[in-house]
This record gives C-alpha cells, structure tokens and sequence, in this order.
C-alpha cells in the first residue's frame, strides 16, 4: 500500500513540476477562455425578466407597447483578429428574456489566442442549419417555422400589446424564413458584424448589447397600426425585420 | 518501468474499490430492477428526455407499488375514492364531469387533468396553476385536499404499514425502514411517469405509418398558419409532438377572473387569468374542456378562439384580433381543424393494460 501512494503522490509531483515550469516560460498567457454575456435594453432601460412584462416604452412611431414575451436565436458565432483568423464557437444561442439563465453563452471551445477581435454571428440560422426539426432542444420549446413557411426555426418571437395607452391590440413580430409565395420560400437571416474592437487579453466575458427598440426604428420606422398581426406569412414585413436587426446589437463591456 | 508500476498500482486501487462497492450491493437485498422509460421513436427522434428525478428512478418494483396506490381507494379519509376515481384510464386519466366531486359530495373547482407524458413536462410544473413543483409533490396534495380525498397522511402511511402487502411492496421498492408519504408519492410519480400516449394517428403519420385524410391535412394547415388557427405558438407541432408548450397563457375565456389560476399563486398580477395549455392529444376521450371545463364539445372550443375570445388586461397577444372576438374561421375550416385534432387521439392508451386497474 505505502508503495501505491508513494507512486501517485510521486507521479502527482511530476505533473504539477513540469506545469510550473510552462508557465514560468510566458509572461502572460497566450491562450484564453471566452464567455458571452447578453443583455438587453429599450434605449437605455435595461430589461430582464423583472420588467418585461411591467415596462411601458414607446417606439419610434409612436405607439405605446407593453412587452410579454421576447425570444430570439442567434448562431455561428465568431471572433475575427486582425490577421483575418476566424474563430468560430460551436453551438447556438436560444435566449428567452423570462429565463436570465439563457442569458449567457459558454461556447464548449471557448480558446482563443490573446489579441484583437471582433465579433460576427448569424441572426437566426443561416440556410445550411435552418434544417426543419433538427434540434431537440428548440423543437420542445416550440421554436418551429411553419412547413408551410419554408420550415426551419423562429429567428425572434417578440409578442405584446400596442397603443396601450388608448385601445390596447395585440401585435406579434416573429421573424423566421420569408415566403415568396406558395411554396417558394427566401432565406431571411442577416449577418451581424459588429465592427467594435474587443481586445482579449486574459480570460473574458463579452458582454453583447441588444436594444429592442431598434427592431421598430431603422431604417424602417414600424408603424405598429399597420404591421401587427399576422407578420409571418407577410413577406415585405419579413424583410423590414431583416433590415432592422442589422442595428440592433452592440458590443458592451469586456470583463477579464 | 515506473510507469508500468503506477498503472498497475492504479489498477489495483480501482479494483479494490470496485470490490468494496459489490460487497455494499450484495447487503442491500432489496435493491429494486431498474425500469427506464419505454421512450417512443417519435418522442427520441424529436424532443428532449424526459424528465426523471435523480432521487427516484423508475423501477419494476416503484412502478407496480405506484400503480396499485394509484388505484387503491385506502388514499381517501373513508376508503370510497382513490386516484383513478378523477383520472380515469377510459378518459386519459382525466373524468367526465366539468368538476370531480370528492368523498364528501363537494365539487371542486377546476376540471381533472388528464395524465400522460408528465415526465415530458420539462419546467415541472404541475395542476392547471403550476402551484406544484414536481410530480412527487404533485401526488401528495389530493389526499389531505378538504374537498377531494380529505384524509391525512398520517393516516394513510398507517393503514398502509397495517396492510397484509404494501409492506412488503414497499421494501422492495425502497429498502427497508418505515413507510413515509414520500415513498408513497415517489412510487405513484414512476406510475405515472409510464402513462405514455404517443400512437395516434398522427403519430404513425409521422412515422411514415399513416395516411391524413384531405379534411385532416387541411385542418393542420389550418392549425400552423398563423393567419388562421395560429394554434402551435402554444400546443405544439408535427416537430413538437407532445402537442403543448406546458407555459402559462390567459387564453381570452373571461373579461374578468373568478378563478386568477397562475396569479393566484405567484401574487403577481400580472399572471391573473394565466392556466397551463393542457395537451391536444387525447380530445376525443377528454371533455369538457379549459381549465373549468366550460366547454362540452370541441366546436365549442373551436368557437371560443374563433369568436368568443375575451379581452382583459392579461390576455396573451397570441390571442389574435381580440377585439374581433377573434380570427372567424370558416365552416369548412373549422371542421377540418377538428378533424385534425381528433387525429391525435391514441386508443391504444386508453386501453393498454398496463394501465387498467
């Protein structure tokens, strides 16, 4: 026996040596471990799951709108360094704003080099992972586009009521793959580049921006009399939202 | 050389811990057979695993233990009702009457659940309300409720350590030591984990086993577009196929609210009128209705969301054109969406034998 724990403790000690002398090669660490960290605002507020459904907000057009429920998928999400190597994350990203624990995102291979980034990701899917039903995880929380559609997955299901402040009417914003017409279908994801440069030095938590009020604000300033419900099947509608998502993200503060 | 000792050493220390760990087993006589749910094809190919307690898992010796509590009448305070006596296998484990009427003659308030795919209800969140958290803690509420079983578990947990077979059950569920209310309620959750119901019809058209009729595959059209039924935001779809997102929604059956549900028991009046969408599958044996079985047929049902939908300060916005009373489906369409529905329906269920007393 006392042999047995003389070899771990032996072997042990081996392992732990040679690691010091690694880190005693380098002044700082090459390699770091990335985690992302939404949140979520209209113009300033922040919103989670105490007040999404208690906020009254107002948007470009002018409607008064109380929230009920946002939900959104974003995938492929990537770091660029200034050499132009990508370092793409696997997995995707089903936030719900009711459930801070979606909140955040802890890609598995979350190593990248020390250096300068920025950060790109796909709103939605694109047309390679839209697969219709796919993914066990999105269809129980029946995430699913409509077959009759084109198939695949929501991109945003922002449902709540308008003019709030005068006769209260439902609107439902949802965002997935854009009908042509009856069985041709267009894909409707948007690439989000954010051109802020994140500069990793240690192991980081990328906070990532999203203001809500952007999806009514630009370019296309939504008027919610008009364009409340249904908006799926509606494909100039489709492709405003597709527009408008391209402002809807920023980079925000960088923990490490 | 010394690192074909250490494996060797190390070798040597798992195997005497693997040992050590038989030796426990071989004392522990009672150790129960593991029965791991019987996952359908249509359930693993699409949806998460269902949910299983670490603290309880499902075993022959549970199964048959919860079964016969289930359908033991010793529950209640004066031995006239057990649990099937309000969820009855004929009606998916739901019951007939808008309110079941309990030991004492008094109704309840709220319609009787039907019970399948529990352990697919993956927020845990059980009764129309969502006030229990867990299917153990679910079970042990009907027996001491005033106006269903009325009994204490004091009692029951007595009267089952008197009886000629539950000791004995319950040992080889769970080991030696006293009955408790929570071996109790543990072996009804396996029971009720087992009720799976995934052979409709629309299921073996999923799997390739099946034909819609047209008046069926337009009822699904009818059921998936969001310009008429708009029905799957809430209870599912051919990818979701338990056929509900088991989330709170205030429905649009009332202006203002005898019953707050959810909000009754959050406090938050924001959830005040909010039920739990119950499952599609099953209608046919079901009825009545919403969470206080209000409706007796399917058409009423269809009429409500189509014509008669309510506005009130909680109402989902998925509750399209409010103000209209609804989206005002037409005739045709509105048979076919019950003919879709009806397709869900699974007789295998109802009359697996399994399940019966």
């Amino acid at each position: 026996m006392k042999k047995i724990f003389s070899l771990i403790i032996m072997s042990l000690l081996v392992l732990n040596c040679s690691e010091d002398q690694d880190d005693n090669l380098t002044i700082g660490p090459s390699m770091a471990s990335v985690g992302f960290s939404f949140s979520h605002e209209w113009d300033g507020t922040l919103i989670n799951s105490s007040n999404l459904q208690t906020e009254t907000v107002t948007n470009e057009h002018g409607e008064v709108i109380n929230m009920t429920r946002i939900r959104y998928l974003i995938s492929r999400l990537e770091l660029i360094n200034e050499n132009g190597d990508t370092y793409l994350f696997d997995g995707y990203k089903f936030t719900d704003l009711e459930d801070e624990t979606t909140y955040d995102f802890e890609p598995a291979n979350n190593s990248i080099p020390v250096g300068n980034y920025t950060l790109k990701f796909i709103w939605g899917f694109n047309e390679t992972d839209n697969i219709d039903g796919a993914y066990p995880d999105l269809n129980s929380a029946s995430w699913n586009w409509p077959a009759m559609l084109g198939g695949g997955y929501h991109f945003l299901q922002f449902d709540g009521m308008y003019n709030v402040d005068t006769t209260p009417d439902p609107f439902n914003y949802h965002n997935g793959t854009a009908r042509v017409s009856d069985g041709v279908f267009e894909q409707n994801f948007a690439v989000i580049d954010l051109p802020t440069s994140i500069n990793i030095t240690n192991d980081a938590t990328i906070e990532v921006k999203m203001n809500i009020a952007e999806f009514f604000k630009n370019p296309n300033s939504w008027d919610l009399n008009v364009l409340n419900t249904p908006l799926m099947p509606n494909y100039d509608a489709q492709k405003m939202m597709q527009e408008n998502v391209l402002s809807v993200f920023a980079i925000g503060s960088i923990t490490q | 050389m010394k690192l074909n000792g250490l494996y060797i050493a190390l070798i040597f220390t798992l195997s005497f811990t693997s040992c050590g760990s038989d030796d426990d087993n071989d004392d522990y006589v009672n150790q129960p057979t593991p029965a791991p749910l019987n996952i359908p094809q249509i359930f693993s190919d699409y949806i998460l695993d269902p949910v299983i307690p670490i603290d309880n898992p499902q075993t022959v010796e549970g199964i048959a233990l919860g079964k016969k509590l289930f359908f033991d009448p010793i529950l209640s305070a004066n031995n006239t009702q057990s649990c099937a006596s309000c969820h009855r296998p004929q009606n998916a484990f739901s019951d007939l009457p808008r309110f079941s009427v309990g030991i004492d003659g008094i109704p309840g308030d709220r319609n009787s659940m039907p019970i399948f795919n529990l352990a697919w209800n993956y927020d845990d969140r059980f009764f129309w309300d969502g006030r229990a958290f867990s299917l153990e803690h679910q079970a042990l509420e009907p027996v001491t409720n005033p106006i269903e079983m009325h009994n204490t578990w004091e009692v029951v947990v007595q009267r089952l350590q008197e009886h000629p077979e539950y000791p004995s059950m319950f040992n080889s569920a769970f080991g030696n030591g006293p009955i408790t209310e929570e071996k109790a309620t543990k072996a009804i959750a396996q029971f009720e984990r087992t009720l799976i119901s995934a052979n409709s019809k629309f299921d073996r058209h999923l799997l390739g086993l099946a034909t819609l009729t047209p008046e069926e595959e337009n009822g699904l059209n009818v059921f998936m577009d969001e310009d008429r039924g708009d029905c799957f935001h809430c209870h599912g779809n051919p990818n979701n196929p338990l056929w509900t997102d088991n989330q709170f929604h205030n429905n649009g059956l009332d202006a203002t609210f005898a019953d707050l549900g959810l909000g009754e028991v959050t406090g938050d009046p924001a959830d005040n009128g909010k039920f739990r969408s119950p499952s599609l599958r099953n209608l046919a044996f079901t009825a009545p209705y919403m969470h206080d079985g209000r409706f007796n047929t399917l058409d009423e049902v269809i009429n409500h969301y189509s014509e008669g939908l309510q506005n009130s300060p909680t109402i989902d916005p998925l509750m399209k054109k409010v103000d209209e009373g609804g989206v005002h489906l037409s005739d045709e369409d509105k048979a076919d969406l019950k003919a879709f529905l009806l397709s869900l329906s699974d007789p295998s269920f109802i009359n697996n034998p399994d399940f019966q007393n």
